[in-house]
Formats: C-alpha cells, sequence, structure tokens
C-alpha cells in the first residue's frame, strides 16, 4: 500500500502542485508535479524537515532609516523561526550597511548566515 | 528644462523605462514624489521577486537595488521628493513641485508609471465606529519594515490577497497576536504558496465567505464583527462573530492611480488603468504607461518588461519615429482582465489575462492561437505571448477562455 500526499511548492510564485507517493514505511517512492530541483528538495523537507527563508528586519544605528532589512541566505529549519526571531530583535547594527553583507554568521547554528537586503547610509550630520 | 523624456513614478515600472528609454540615447528625467526610488518594494521585505527577470530570488529591497545602482551609473536625473502637480498635454509641459519650488519640464514624450493605491476603509462602507488602529495592509507594512512602528497589538486581517497573507506573517513574527484573515470569496485570494507560508505556517485561520459587518471602539479600535455572506456577499444574520482587536488591517485590492491622466488619455474598461498598446503607448501619441497604473500585475517581473518596453518606445518616439496602425484587443468569453488594449505589431503580443471565474480546465483562444491552461483562478495572472503568425489580418483581437 501507498499514500499520496500533495503539496504546494512555496520555493518561488510558481507554487507548482506536488505530488509525493509514500510507502506504508513513510518512505518516498516518487515526487512529480515540481518543474524544477528545488521543487524535489522542498517536498523532501516538507515531510522531513519543513524550512523556510526568514525575511525580517534588524534595527540600525546612525542610519539614514531606523531598520536594515535582511534575510536568511538559505532555508533554516521551520521550528527554529521563533527563536531566530527573538536573537535578531536583540540585535543592532551599526551604519553604513551595504546591501548583501553578513550580518550574522551561521546564525544559531543553522548554517545560514544573515545578510542586509537594503543599504542602508549613515545619518548625515 | 527641456528633455526628451520625462518618467512620472520611481517603482518597478519608472526606474526600468528610465534605463530603457537612456540606453536609447534619451536624455531623461525620473520624477519620484517619495524621497528615494524603488517604489512599493522598499517596503516588501519578504522574498520571491526576480525569478524570471534575474532567474534568482530576491527580496524587493534588493530587487530595487539593482536598478537603483543602473540608475546611479546612467545619465539620469532623478528628482525625489518631487511630485507632478500639472500635465498640459498639447504643450507637452509639466509642472512639477519639490522643496526647490515649482520647476516646469518640457519634454518630447513622458511614461507615466504611477503605480496604484490601497483600496481605503472609506470605501468599504462598514457599519459602526471610526476608531483609530484601522490601517490598509500597505500602510501597516511601511510602518513596520521602513519605519519602524507597530500598528497594534492584536490584529485581524479582512482581505486575503498576497498583502494581506504576507502581512498575517509578518506582524506574527513580530509578536503581533493575528486572530485571522477573512475573506469573502469562498476561495483564498492570494497564491497558495502564501496560504502555507504565512498562515498555515503560523496556524493562522482563514475565515471563507465571510467579512467584516461592523467596527467598534470609541478612540482605539476595540472590536470587529465578522459573519459569513451568501453568494451574493450579502451577510448571514445570526452569523456573527466578535473579535476583541486592536487593530484591523485591511487587504482589499489595489486601484491603478490614473488621476493625472484620467481626462487625457483613453481608460481600459477592464482594468481600469490606463490604457496602452503592447509599446505602453497610450491614445495620446507622446505619453507612454506601464506597470501597475495599467493594470494590477501579479508580479514585478511583469512591471519591469513592460516598464522597459514603455521606455524604450518613449526614447524612440522622441528620436520622431512613429508607429502603428494598433488594432484593439478585447475582453471575450470567461476575460475579467486583459492588458494591453492595442496590438501594434512592431513588437510581439504578451497579453496579460485574469479569468472570470475559477476554470478547472480552460483553452485561451487569441485569434487562431490556442492554449490549454489548467485551474485558473481570477487572483493568479496569465502572460501568454502570441506570436505574429496569429493575429495576421484581424480586425480586432477577442481574447477568450473556454471552458472544457
Amino acid at each position: 500500500m501507498s499514500a499520496l500526499k500533495r503539496l504546494v511548492c512555496v520555493q518561488c510564485p510558481l507554487g507548482c502542485k506536488i505530488s509525493v507517493e509514500l510507502s506504508d514505511t513513510n518512505r518516498i517512492l516518487s515526487i512529480v508535479g515540481n518543474r524544477c530541483p528545488r521543487g524535489e528538495e522542498y517536498a523532501r523537507d516538507e515531510l522531513e524537515n519543513p524550512k523556510r527563508v526568514l525575511t525580517t528586519s534588524v534595527r540600525v544605528l546612525n542610519g539614514e532609516y531606523p531598520l536594515v532589512s535582511v534575510k536568511t541566505n538559505k532555508p533554516v529549519p521551520k521550528n527554529l523561526v521563533p527563536e531566530l526571531m527573538k536573537t535578531i530583535r536583540n540585535l543592532k547594527v551599526e551604519a553604513p550597511i551595504e546591501c548583501g553583507s553578513v550580518l550574522v554568521e551561521d546564525v544559531l547554528g543553522t548554517g545560514a548566515d544573515l545578510v542586509a537586503t537594503r543599504t542602508v547610509r549613515r545619518a548625515k550630520g | 528644462m527641456k528633455v526628451d523624456v520625462v518618467v512620472i513614478g520611481g517603482g518597478a515600472a519608472g526606474m526600468a523605462a528610465a534605463l530603457k528609454a537612456s540606453e536609447q540615447g534619451a536624455r531623461v528625467v525620473l520624477v519620484e514624489r517619495d524621497e528615494r526610488v524603488g517604489g512599493i518594494l522598499n517596503q516588501c521585505i519578504h522574498n520571491g521577486f526576480g525569478l524570471h527577470y534575474f532567474r534568482e530570488e530576491l527580496t524587493g529591497p534588493e530587487y530595487a537595488e539593482r536598478f537603483k545602482k543602473a540608475l546611479e551609473e546612467k545619465d539620469i536625473e532623478v528628482l525625489t521628493n518631487t511630485f507632478v502637480k500639472a500635465l498640459d498635454v498639447r504643450e507637452k509641459k509639466l509642472v512639477v513641485v519639490s522643496e526647490d519650488g515649482i520647476r516646469i519640464l518640457e519634454t518630447k514624450a513622458l511614461v507615466y508609471a504611477a503605480g496604484a493605491r490601497e483600496r481605503t476603509f472609506g470605501s468599504l462602507m462598514i457599519p459602526g465606529d471610526r476608531p483609530s488602529g484601522i490601517f490598509t495592509a500597505g500602510v501597516a507594512q511601511r510602518f513596520m519594515n521602513v519605519e519602524n512602528r507597530l500598528p497594534g497589538k492584536r490584529a485581524l486581517i479582512l482581505g486575503s490577497g498576497d498583502i494581506g497573507l504576507i502581512m498575517a506573517r509578518r506582524l506574527t513574527l513580530e509578536g503581533v497576536e493575528v486572530v485571522g484573515v477573512v475573506e469573502r470569496l469562498p476561495y483564498p485570494g492570494g497564491l497558495l504558496r502564501n496560504v502555507i507560508q504565512c498562515l498555515e505556517d503560523f496556524g493562522i485561520p482563514l475565515f471563507l465567505s465571510s467579512t467584516v459587518v461592523e467596527v467598534r471602539g470609541r478612540e482605539r479600535l476595540e472590536e470587529v464583527v465578522v459573519a459569513k455572506v451568501d453568494e451574493n456577499f450579502q451577510p448571514i444574520p445570526g452569523t456573527e462573530k466578535v473579535f476583541e482587536v486592536d487593530t484591523l488591517i485591511l487587504s482589499v485590492g489595489l486601484i491603478p492611480q490614473i488621476e493625472l491622466l484620467e481626462d487625457s488619455v483613453e481608460v481600459n474598461p477592464t482594468s481600469k488603468g490606463i490604457a496602452t498598446s503592447n509599446l505602453g503607448q497610450t491614445s495620446e501619441g507622446w505619453i507612454f504607461a506601464a506597470g501597475n497604473c495599467t493594470v494590477i500585475y501579479d508580479l514585478v517581473d511583469y512591471v519591469t518588461y513592460e516598464g522597459e518596453m514603455a521606455g524604450k518606445y518613449a526614447a524612440l518616439y522622441a528620436k520622431g519615429e512613429r508607429f502603428g496602425p494598433k488594432v484593439a484587443v478585447k475582453a471575450g468569453e470567461n476575460v475579467m482582465v486583459v492588458q494591453p488594449n492595442w496590438y501594434d505589431p512592431s513588437e510581439e503580443l504578451t497579453l496579460y489575462v485574469r479569468t472570470r471565474k475559477v476554470i478547472e480546465k480552460g483553452r485561451l483562444v487569441v485569434g487562431s492561437f490556442e492554449k490549454t491552461f489548467e485551474e485558473l483562478v481570477p487572483s493568479e495572472m496569465m502572460r501568454v505571448k502570441i506570436p505574429r503568425r496569429y493575429l495576421n489580418g484581424l480586425s480586432e483581437i477577442v481574447v477568450e477562455v473556454k471552458e472544457e
């Protein structure tokens, strides 16, 4: 006996509808419906250890704006997101910040870096 | 000041248009009313942008930053904190206002890329009090992601479009309790991926076939009353449910911003935006338009493509080139929105289509072109290129979706 699990891939706005065939021991027998390799990876992760890219923002000191937007540069385990938000909430970074610069390496041991997604210059005066 | 091309609006469409016009050798001025270019991308800090255009996944600010950098490298004058007060269509002059005072810009061509506005609370005619604590999703997003302010502590969201779903997640991540998302349709308005990663991931309930029937609160919002609706969206008495919240976020649709031009050019009857050809040209030859002021797009990548098109042809127009004749494009069976309004054979026709209803299997028919699609929903826009050979000799192009 095998069971069919249906997923919608969240990796990109295409939202492929993926069907995963599982054996009675919950082993993956087949994955169909994904239009790219990321879909297959998503389906495997979603059944074993769901992951998401986390996007949020970090407080900036002496910047032209009070916040810099950030992302994890790869998907992180979904169940670590609350913990990550706690860490990020207590973070403060000094302007200037270049878009793409790493603010925290290997954040909470996830293997993902926390990366700035916009440039924030230093406040004038 | 005399220039070749003026671009109004520094969002995704305007930045792309300015860059392309400049590549064609035009002298370009970009007018932006905010303190910086980037438009709505600046506050959309989530990812999912750029998969078509850059073939990689970016956040909104990253997507904007690539164009900002390119603008800086080009000889394009960017006027920020500047507002277009008036447009003289016959004289091709614009009156712009900034802290420096009033200026007149004389131009040969114009690209209008003013984007969209959010439908407001006032337009919904919801009975009850008028307390503080009611925000459109875009305003709440700007507060949170740009200005570092939280809109409240406990929130309900009306409207399950993508912006509403994304705000549900954003608010939750920042510690606001989101008690639910209310949608009057029997299915979610946004992409399924956003229902999963913004609601299901956080256990936020989605109330379908429901709407807000009353808001209560003296100074600040205190209660929101939600009821089920029938198939005509009329509230069903006896189904009311009261939510104690201090914040109501509205994600109830975007409206193309057309005020500056609406008396001067034709409007697309299906999108209520500025009508354009596939070159971005409006009914007034020297005026071009692109982006959400023409039709509300699903993806910023599409906005960039159309901005580039408008910018390129505005620059060619400024050089003295003329285009046409144009063939009218019309919405037929099951088509709610179609963009563009006219087909100009100078370029291939790229159609953007929204269906009127959910269609499990449908056949898009355009001239002699046919293509089958599955699971069509009004909230997901189709983008289809129609090769020239299918359109030869047509005096009018009707876009239809036949149910199979």
